[in-house]
C-alpha cells in the first residue's frame, strides 16, 4: 500500500489555478505557505493583506480571507487588521518592488513596531508585472528595461538586502533569506516560512522571509536556466542564511 | 509501488521536473493541453520511482498534484 | 488633557471635542501622524484609546495611517485618521481605494493654509479636496462641515454613522480655527446604533467560503456594474442624508452661502443689515457631499442673487453656481487664508451686493 507524500495543500482553494508564468517561483513560494497554514493549522484564522504586482492573486490560490492593499502599503493595511484583530493570523505576500520600494517605509516600521505579522516577499529583482524594470534588488550591471546599459552605481546606486537589514530592527523576531533555487533550498524555504509564522502565533514580534526567485519571463531565460541565475548570480550578492531567530 | 500523478491542465511545459527526477522518469509527451503546451508525462515501465517527490517539490504550478510511495 | 465625559457641559478645544467624541462614538483604532493644526486629536487618542484597551499606531506616515485604516474597517470595526491639508493629500489614494472597497473609514480633516506646506492659519482651501478629492476613478466621499465646537461633536457622531451605514469613507471637515477655540459642550451618548458587519467583514474563512475585499477587476462589465453600485449608494446619500442651515430666505433678496466656522461671522453680519432693513437670507450647506442642490434649485426661484462668502479663492461656489445653473448670478468674495474677514468687512461686502 504506498503513502501519499505530495498532495495539494488543503489551504487551496479547490479549483485555483495558477496564472503565473511559466517556470514562475511564486507558485512555489505559495505553495509552501498553504503547506505551512496546513501544517500549523492557522488558515480559517487568517487574515492576509495582499499587494500589488504578480502577488496580487495571492486570494485566488489559497482559501483564506484576503484584502487587497494599495501599492506598497500591505504592511500598513496589514497593521491595522492586525491591531483591530490581535488574535487573527496576520500575513502579507508581496514582491521587492512593493515591499522593499514604494513600500519600504511600511515595512520598515511595521517591522520596527514588532508587529505580530509576518511579511513574506518574494525577491527576484525586477519589477515583474509591469514587464521587467530596474528595482530596488536589481543587480549592479543587471540588464532590464529601464537599465538597458546595465544598473551602474552612478545612475541607479546599489541594491537593497532586506534580510540583513529587517534582522536589525529591535522589533523582528525572525529574519532569512531563503532561496527556491533547489529542491534542498526549496525545503529549507518552507522551514523559515514556518518560523516567521511560529513567531507571530507565539507573539514574540514579526516574522520576515525574503525568498530568492526566479522571473523566466523577464530574464528572457529558461525556466532551468533561471535558477542557475539565482544560485550564481544573486545567492552571492544575497547571501541566503537566517539573520535572526528569537525562537532560539 | 512509487508513483506520480500528473495534472495535465496544471502544467504549463516548463519542464523544470524533468532533470528534478533522479531516475529520468519524467519526459516530453506528444500531448498537449488545452492551453497547447506540449506537456511531460509519467513513463515508469520498470517501476523504479522513488516517491521522492522531488519533482512535485520543484514543480511552480503543482501540476504534479500526487505523489506515491509504496 | 480631558476626560471623556458624558452628560456634562465642559469647557474645551474643538479638536479635543472631536476626539472625545470620536472615542464615545466607539471608535476602535486610531491610526495618526502629527500635523498643526489638529496634533491635540491624535494627543487625546494616544492616551485615551490605549486606557480602553483599543487599537492605537502613531503611524509613520499618512499614508500608512489611513492604509492602517483601511485595515481595520476591512475586518468591520470604526477605526479613524485624522490630518490637515497637505496631509490629507497624502490620503488621497487610500480614500480612492477605501470607497472601491466600500470600507467606513473616518477622517477628521482641521483644514490650514495651503497650497503646499502653506502656513498654519486656518483656511477653507481644502473644500475642493474634501468634495471632489484627489484619487482615481469614480468615487465620493461623505463631507460634513461643522461651524461650532458643539456641532463638531454631533457631527463627529454623524460621520462614523454615515460611513458604517453606507460603508464609504466620510470625512468631518474642520477648520483650524474650530480646532483651536474653546467653547461649551456637552457630549451626551452616542445617538446611533452600530451597523452589523458581519455579513462583508473579515474574520477568517471559518465554515465559510472566503472573503476578498479588493478593488482590483480585471474584467470590464463587473467593474462598471460596481461603479454604478457606488453611484447608487451616491443617490440615496442625496436623498436622505442633505443637511443645511437657512434663515431669512423666504423674502430674502440676496442670499448669502457659507459653509464652518466661517459662517457665525456671515450670520452675524447679516443680522446687522437686516437691522438695516436690507433683505438678506443666509444659507449653510452642512453636507458638503451630499451638496443640498435640490434646496439651492429652489431659492433660485425665490431670490435674485447668490453671494458666496468663502476664506478660499471660491471653491463651494462651483457648487452653487452648478445648482443655479445659470438662473441668477452668484457671486463671490473671499480671501485665500488666514483670520476670518470682520463681521464689519463682511457687512460692507454683502451691502455692496445689494447697492
Amino acid at each position: 500500500m504506498a503513502t501519499q507524500v505530495f498532495k495539494i495543500p488543503d489551504s487551496f482553494n479547490k479549483d485555483f489555478k495558477y496564472t503565473f508564468c511559466p517556470g514562475c517561483d511564486h507558485g512555489v513560494a505559495i505553495r509552501l505557505v498553504g503547506e505551512v497554514m496546513d501544517e500549523l493549522g492557522f488558515r480559517e484564522n487568517t487574515i492576509a493583506a495582499t499587494a500589488i504586482g504578480c502577488s496580487v492573486t495571492l486570494y485566488d490560490f489559497l482559501n483564506i480571507d484576503a484584502i487587497e492593499s494599495p501599492h506598497g502599503r500591505a504592511l500598513a493595511v496589514a497593521t491595522g487588521v492586525k491591531r483591530a484583530n490581535p488574535d487573527k493570523t496576520v500575513f502579507t505576500y508581496s514582491g521587492d518592488g512593493d515591499f522593499a520600494s514604494i513600500g519600504i517605509g511600511e515595512s520598515l516600521h511595521a517591522a520596527l513596531r514588532g508587529e505580530k505579522i509576518t511579511a513574506i516577499c518574494i525577491n527576484n529583482t525586477t519589477y515583474g508585472m509591469t514587464g521587467g524594470q530596474c528595482g530596488p534588488t536589481t543587480l549592479v550591471n543587471q540588464v532590464t528595461t529601464t537599465s538597458p546599459h546595465g544598473r551602474n552605481l552612478d545612475y541607479y546606486g546599489y541594491p537593497i538586502k532586506l534580510a540583513e537589514h529587517f534582522a536589525l530592527c529591535d522589533g523582528v523576531a525572525f529574519s532569512a533569506r531563503v532561496s527556491l533555487d533547489s529542491v534542498a533550498n526549496i525545503r529549507k524555504a518552507k522551514q523559515a516560512i514556518k518560523k516567521a509564522f511560529q513567531v507571530q502565533l507565539e507573539g514574540k514580534g514579526f516574522g520576515f522571509v525574503e525568498i530568492l526567485s526566479s522571473c523566466p519571463t523577464n530574464w528572457r531565460m529558461l525556466p532551468e536556466k533561471a535558477h542557475d541565475r539565482v544560485r550564481n548570480e544573486m545567492m552571492p550578492v544575497f547571501v541566503p542564511g537566517i539573520y535572526k531567530d528569537l525562537t532560539i | 509501488m512509487s508513483y506520480i500523478v500528473i495534472d495535465d491542465e496544471r502544467c504549463k511545459a516548463c519542464y523544470l521536473c524533468i532533470n528534478e527526477c533522479p531516475k529520468k522518469l519524467i519526459q516530453k509527451s506528444d500531448k498537449t493541453n488545452k492551453l497547447g503546451d506540449r506537456i511531460v508525462e509519467f513513463c515508469d515501465p520498470n517501476g523504479e520511482c522513488l516517491g521522492c517527490a522531488m519533482c512535485a517539490t520543484r514543480c511552480p504550478d503543482m501540476a504534479i498534484k500526487e505523489v506515491y510511495r509504496g | 488633557m480631558v476626560e471623556v465625559l458624558n452628560n456634562k457641559k465642559v469647557l474645551t478645544k474643538g479638536n479635543y471635542a472631536i476626539a472625545n467624541a470620536a472615542v464615545i462614538a466607539g471608535c476602535d483604532c486610531y491610526f495618526g501622524y502629527p500635523i498643526t493644526p489638529q496634533s491635540e486629536i491624535g494627543e487625546f487618542m494616544s492616551g485615551k484609546m490605549q486606557e480602553l484597551n483599543r487599537g492605537y499606531v502613531s503611524a509613520e506616515s499618512e499614508l500608512a495611517a489611513i492604509n492602517m485604516c483601511i485595515g481595520a474597517c476591512a475586518t468591520g470595526k470604526k477605526a479613524m485618521t485624522s490630518s490637515s491639508s497637505c496631509a490629507i493629500a497624502l490620503m488621497q489614494e487610500g480614500l480612492s481605494y477605501a470607497t472601491s472597497d466600500e470600507l467606513p473609514v473616518v477622517v477628521i480633516s482641521v483644514m490650514r493654509g495651503g497650497p503646499g506646506l502653506g502656513n498654519i492659519f486656518p483656511s477653507q482651501g481644502d473644500y475642493n479636496q474634501a468634495t471632489i478629492g484627489g484619487g482615481d476613478g469614480d468615487y465620493k466621499v461623505i463631507v460634513l462641515s461643522p461651524s461650532t465646537v458643539q456641532e463638531a461633536v454631533d457631527l463627529t457622531y454623524k460621520t462614523f454613522h454615515l460611513a458604517h451605514k453606507y460603508r464609504n469613507p466620510a470625512m468631518l471637515l474642520a477648520d483650524g480655527l474650530l480646532g483651536q477655540m474653546m467653547e461649551p459642550v456637552e457630549f451626551g451618548e452616542y445617538p446611533y446604533k452600530d451597523f452589523d458587519h458581519s455579513s462583508w467583514a473579515l474574520s477568517g474563512a471559518k465554515g465559510r467560503k472566503q472573503r476578498i475585499i479588493r478593488s482590483y477587476s480585471p474584467v470590464e462589465a463587473p467593474q462598471c456594474d460596481h461603479i454604478r453600485h457606488l453611484f447608487d449608494k451616491y443617490k440615496q446619500m442625496e436623498e436622505n442624508e442633505v443637511m443645511f442651515e437657512e434663515f431669512w430666505t423666504e423674502d430674502a433678496d440676496l442670499i448669502v452661502t457659507s459653509f464652518g466656522s466661517l459662517s457665525r461671522n456671515v450670520k452675524a453680519a447679516i443680522k446687522q443689515l437686516r437691522a438695516k432693513g436690507l433683505k438678506i437670507g443666509f444659507f449653510r450647506p452642512i453636507t458638503l457631499f451630499p451638496f443640498p442642490n435640490k434646496r439651492v434649485q429652489e431659492l433660485a426661484n425665490k431670490t435674485k442673487k447668490f453671494l458666496a462668502i468663502e476664506v478660499n479663492m471660491g471653491q463651494m461656489v462651483r457648487d452653487v453656481r452648478l445648482a443655479v445653473n445659470g438662473k441668477i448670478p452668484v457671486e463671490f468674495y473671499g480671501k485665500p487664508v488666514g483670520s476670518w474677514p470682520s463681521v464689519e468687512e463682511l457687512a460692507e461686502a454683502i451691502e455692496r451686493e445689494v447697492k
